[in-house]
């Protein structure tokens, strides 16, 4: 059961999309599970076939619990008579979904730190009450020297099909080396060389099985409510205790951006239509590269920052309560991509369907409350982030520049920020380069 | 089209929009962002969705006619064809 | 062979001397002292005809007392002088200890700053010449736990030959550890060798799959081991820590990064030792350089014994290094 928000300690499996035997991939929606926040799809990070289902649908478990085992491409099916009497424990050449996978190379998943990473079917290990995941008994931890674990996190080799020379036949950095030349010569998409012919194993789409027959919530919407805001209140609560913010606001001038919006937006059939928030969150990643202590995690009492830039996007729920998931790589991608994938998200949000990679990316978050007519939002950083950038509503103002007073649609930034990563100063900085990049949209 | 094809068309459409927002008991006559919390997401969404059913672009600058149901029936009643 | 390249044959006792012999005609602040440094010509011979050409004014016999005459030194180096204080072995440091820990260590801090003690002592350390436990032990890591001191480790002649000099420059006190088992070492010297840094690792052997760290008296045991892992195929770099105190850490660092294995080879105890102290630094800052745990080749955790193969068993030697170091490399570099 993976962690899917900061303090979520259990959920439960409301369907699953896939059986034993299926042949599975980096990224597939493998599973619909139901936390007190939202319903999440959850994508799996390991190639390899459905070896076992271990919690079946409708049986709610604590985060870390194994959901189901996986068969790495290559790997031997385990012998089916020698079945563990345990249920929970794998088999043991079966590698068990739990271990945390390498991140790949590129592509839309993209590595964030360890510690807060929700991976596929991965225990979270910030959870002391969560069991530890199932090992291979003969090895209770993977040997490993500490370059070569780097060094696989570059190359994005999978570390436990590496073969070890070392010291007690710890994996090196050669080892991994040699890995990494073995594998396919185009590493992006295509997790790992599907060598092995396999009886036609249709590749199942990376996309969501559209509208699957929404699964039925265990909960009702009322329970559901409940669990969301005490959910909220937690990671809150958490975040007021434990994070020192500083708060800092700025007024930006939308007049360019609003003017070349429109003008643009005219020649755009409707479908391809932009809204301004895209090029706040455009602007609010690429200032992010300009200071990049906004950008990461604070976990074990000390920053990590992240080299990907995953804008999470407080969205509201009518029905109460909000979600704030993550628009990935938003300072990669173009405008119109990143309002593709926002409407994407925002509709499933209010079906309430979110992934589970969207759930925990996040390295920065944007709120937006214009939309309500607020004017300046204050927000609360959503740990283990350690910044947020509120946005107001658009108001025209009085403006002054070069001496002449004329009226300018004006928005409101401000930037709550963890004090125990980056001061003031360079918060000043980050919101100025927001201003900044805002003046020159068509560069966005 | 009737007002009332027109009226299930634009209510089909932000059921779809906002699954789950209350659309039964909408005024017609009042604010739709105050009656269900419509944002500028759920609004272009709308146009989308219209365009998509009845072929009406409907112009960034004529959102505010998306307003209530009665003004979205009267915008886009002649604009409908046939 | 040029003039510039001139070189001589020498020992590094002999190199010592000419150091001793050079600060003595360039400054004349310095004397030596300890026992049996004018008459006997030191107990290993160092100092052998100093008093001759210097008198004994300078070339000073002092009573078989350590802490009296490290203590006496201070004194000198607190009235302007520069000594430099002869022990016969660590072990008998140990006499003195409250004088160099206590006093030596400690005046520059505690009279706020205004007295320096520019006071170099020289010391003979290490085994291996059947001299048993009373004068073989290897107790430079200990000095170099203490703060105030500077702790030298000259390995090769050049530095026997030049980093008295540099010492007796310091306004504060070094201590100068010569392994007995070095002075017989007889190579080709610059024939103009003269002061060297005092601060710097120096790189014996330049390699890349394994770093070999080492100082003094096992200096030239790891090179030999060296040479056997480069017959093996494993090209070690070997890193002469010259200083335990401050170690250099941007040389051992830099060597790791590059080949991200550490060896360190240490006559001394394993137990809370200077290579314990060097793999501790290793691991706070170069963790996820590291393609192998840090390994040691250390003196086996006994008196170092007085029969000759129990103390040869004791003491790192080749063959241990080069297991060690062909473990961590693995099935190839």
């Amino acid at each position: 059961m993976p962690a899917l928000g900061a303090d979520m300690e259990a959920g439960t499996v409301l369907q699953w999309l896939v059986k034993p035997g299926d042949a599975v991939k980096r990224g597939d929606i493998v599973a619909v599970v139901d936390t007190e926040k939202a319903t999440i799809e959850v994508e799996i990070f390991q190639s390899g076939v459905v070896e076992k289902i271990v919690v079946p649908e409708g049986e709610k478990v604590p985060v870390g619990e194994v959901l189901a085992i996986i068969r790495a491409d290559g790997e031997a099916a385990a012998p089916p008579p020698a079945e563990k009497p345990k249920p929970a424990a794998a088999p043991p050449s079966p590698r068990p979904a739990a271990r945390p996978p390498a991140p790949p190379p590129t592509g839309e998943q993209a590595p964030a730190p360890p510690a807060t990473k929700a991976a596929a079917v991965a225990p979270s290990v910030e959870k002391p009450k969560a069991p530890p995941p199932p090992a291979r008994p003969e090895h209770p931890r993977l040997r490993i020297s500490p370059l070569a674990m780097r060094v696989a996190l570059e190359l994005g080799v999978d570390v436990s099909k590496v073969k070890g020379t070392g010291l007690d036949g710890a994996i090196t950095r050669a080892d991994v080396e040699r890995a990494a030349k073995a594998a396919a010569p185009t590493p992006a998409k295509v997790a790992a060389p599907e060598a092995a012919p396999k009886p036609a194993p249709v590749t199942p789409p990376v996309e969501a099985p559209k509208a699957p027959a929404p699964p039925k919530p265990a909960v009702s919407p009322a329970e559901r409510q409940a669990m969301m805001r005490k959910a909220i209140a937690a990671a809150m609560g958490r975040s007021k205790r434990e994070i020192p913010h500083y708060y800092l606001s700025t007024e930006i001038d939308m007049s360019r951006a609003m003017e070349w919006l429109r003008a643009g937006n005219l020649k755009r059939p409707v479908t391809e239509r932009l809204l301004y928030a895209v090029m706040l969150l455009k602007a609010v990643a690429l200032a992010v590269r300009e200071v990049p202590e906004m950008n990461g995690f604070f976990v074990e009492g000390a920053f990590k920052r992240s080299e990907e830039i995953h804008v999470g996007v407080a969205i509201s729920l009518r029905t109460g309560g909000l979600v704030a998931p993550a628009i990935h790589d938003v300072d990669k991608k173009s405008l119109s991509e990143i309002m593709v994938n926002l409407r994407d998200l925002v509709k499933r949000v209010r079906a309430g369907v979110l992934r589970s990679s969207e759930i925990a990316d996040a390295t920065i978050t944007v709120t937006s409350l214009g939309e309500e007519g607020v004017e300046t939002v204050f927000g609360i950083i959503y740990p283990p982030q350690v910044a947020l950038v509120g946005f107001g509503k658009i108001v025209e103002r009085p403006w002054a520049a070069g001496g002449m007073v004329g009226a300018r649609p004006v928005i409101s930034a401000t930037l709550s920020a963890d004090h125990r990563v980056s001061d003031g100063h360079r918060g000043a900085l980050f919101l100025a380069a927001i201003a900044r990049i805002l003046q020159e949209p068509e560069k966005l | 089209m009737t007002d009332d094809e027109i009226k299930a068309l634009v209510l089909g459409e932000l059921k779809k929009i906002a699954p789950e927002a209350e659309t039964g008991g909408i005024d017609p006559a009042v604010d739709l962002r105050e009656q269900i919390d419509l944002d500028s997401m759920d609004i272009l969404n709308l146009a989308i969705a219209i365009h998509a059913a009845t072929g009406v672009d409907i112009p960034e600058s004529d959102y505010p006619e998306m307003t209530t149901l009665d003004r979205a029936v009267a915008y886009l009643r002649p604009r409908i064809k046939k | 062979m040029s003039a510039q390249a001139k070189t001589v044959r020498i020992t590094y006792r002999e190199a010592m001397r000419q150091a001793i012999r050079e600060a003595l005609q360039r400054d004349p602040r310095v004397f030596l002292m300890g026992e049996d440094v004018g008459k006997y010509g030191g107990c290993y011979a160092v100092s052998k005809g100093l008093l001759e050409e210097f008198g004994p004014e300078r070339i000073r016999d002092t009573p078989l007392s350590e802490s009296a005459f490290v203590g006496a030194g201070i004194g000198a180096a607190m009235g302007g002088m520069r000594p430099i204080v002869e022990i016969m072995t660590v072990n008998f440091s140990l006499l003195a200890l409250d004088q160099i820990v206590n006093n030596a260590a400690t005046i520059l801090y505690m009279s706020g700053g205004q007295f320096n003690i520019p006071l170099v002592i020289r010391m003979t350390t290490g085994a291996g010449r059947q001299l048993a436990a009373q004068h073989s032990h290897s107790l430079e890591g200990w000095y170099a736990h203490i703060p105030g001191l500077k702790i030298l480790t000259p390995a090769t002649l050049e530095d026997a030959r030049g980093m008295l000099w540099t010492a007796l420059e310091d306004p504060d006190p070094v201590l100068i550890f010569e392994n007995g088992a070095l002075y017989n070492m007889e190579g080709e010297m610059a024939a103009d060798a003269g002061a060297v840094d005092i601060d710097k690792a120096a790189i014996r052997r330049p390699g890349t799959d394994i770093s070999l760290m080492t100082y003094g008296g096992t200096l030239g045991k790891t090179l030999e081991a060296a040479a056997e892992l480069a017959r093996a195929g494993v090209n070690a770099e070997v890193v002469d820590l010259r200083t335990l105190r401050p170690l250099d850490d941007a040389t051992i660092l830099d060597s790791v990064t590059r080949t991200h294995r550490a060896l360190i080879v240490d006559e001394g105890w394993r137990s809370g030792s200077i290579s314990a102290e060097i793999s501790a630094r290793i691991m706070e800052r170069a963790f996820y350089e590291l393609d192998a745990p840090v390994a040691r080749v250390c003196s086996a955790e006994v008196p170092i014994p007085y029969a000759k193969h129990l103390e040869d068993a004791a003491l790192p030697q080749v063959p241990a290094i080069v297991e060690a170091a062909r473990a961590m490399v693995g099935e190839h570099g």
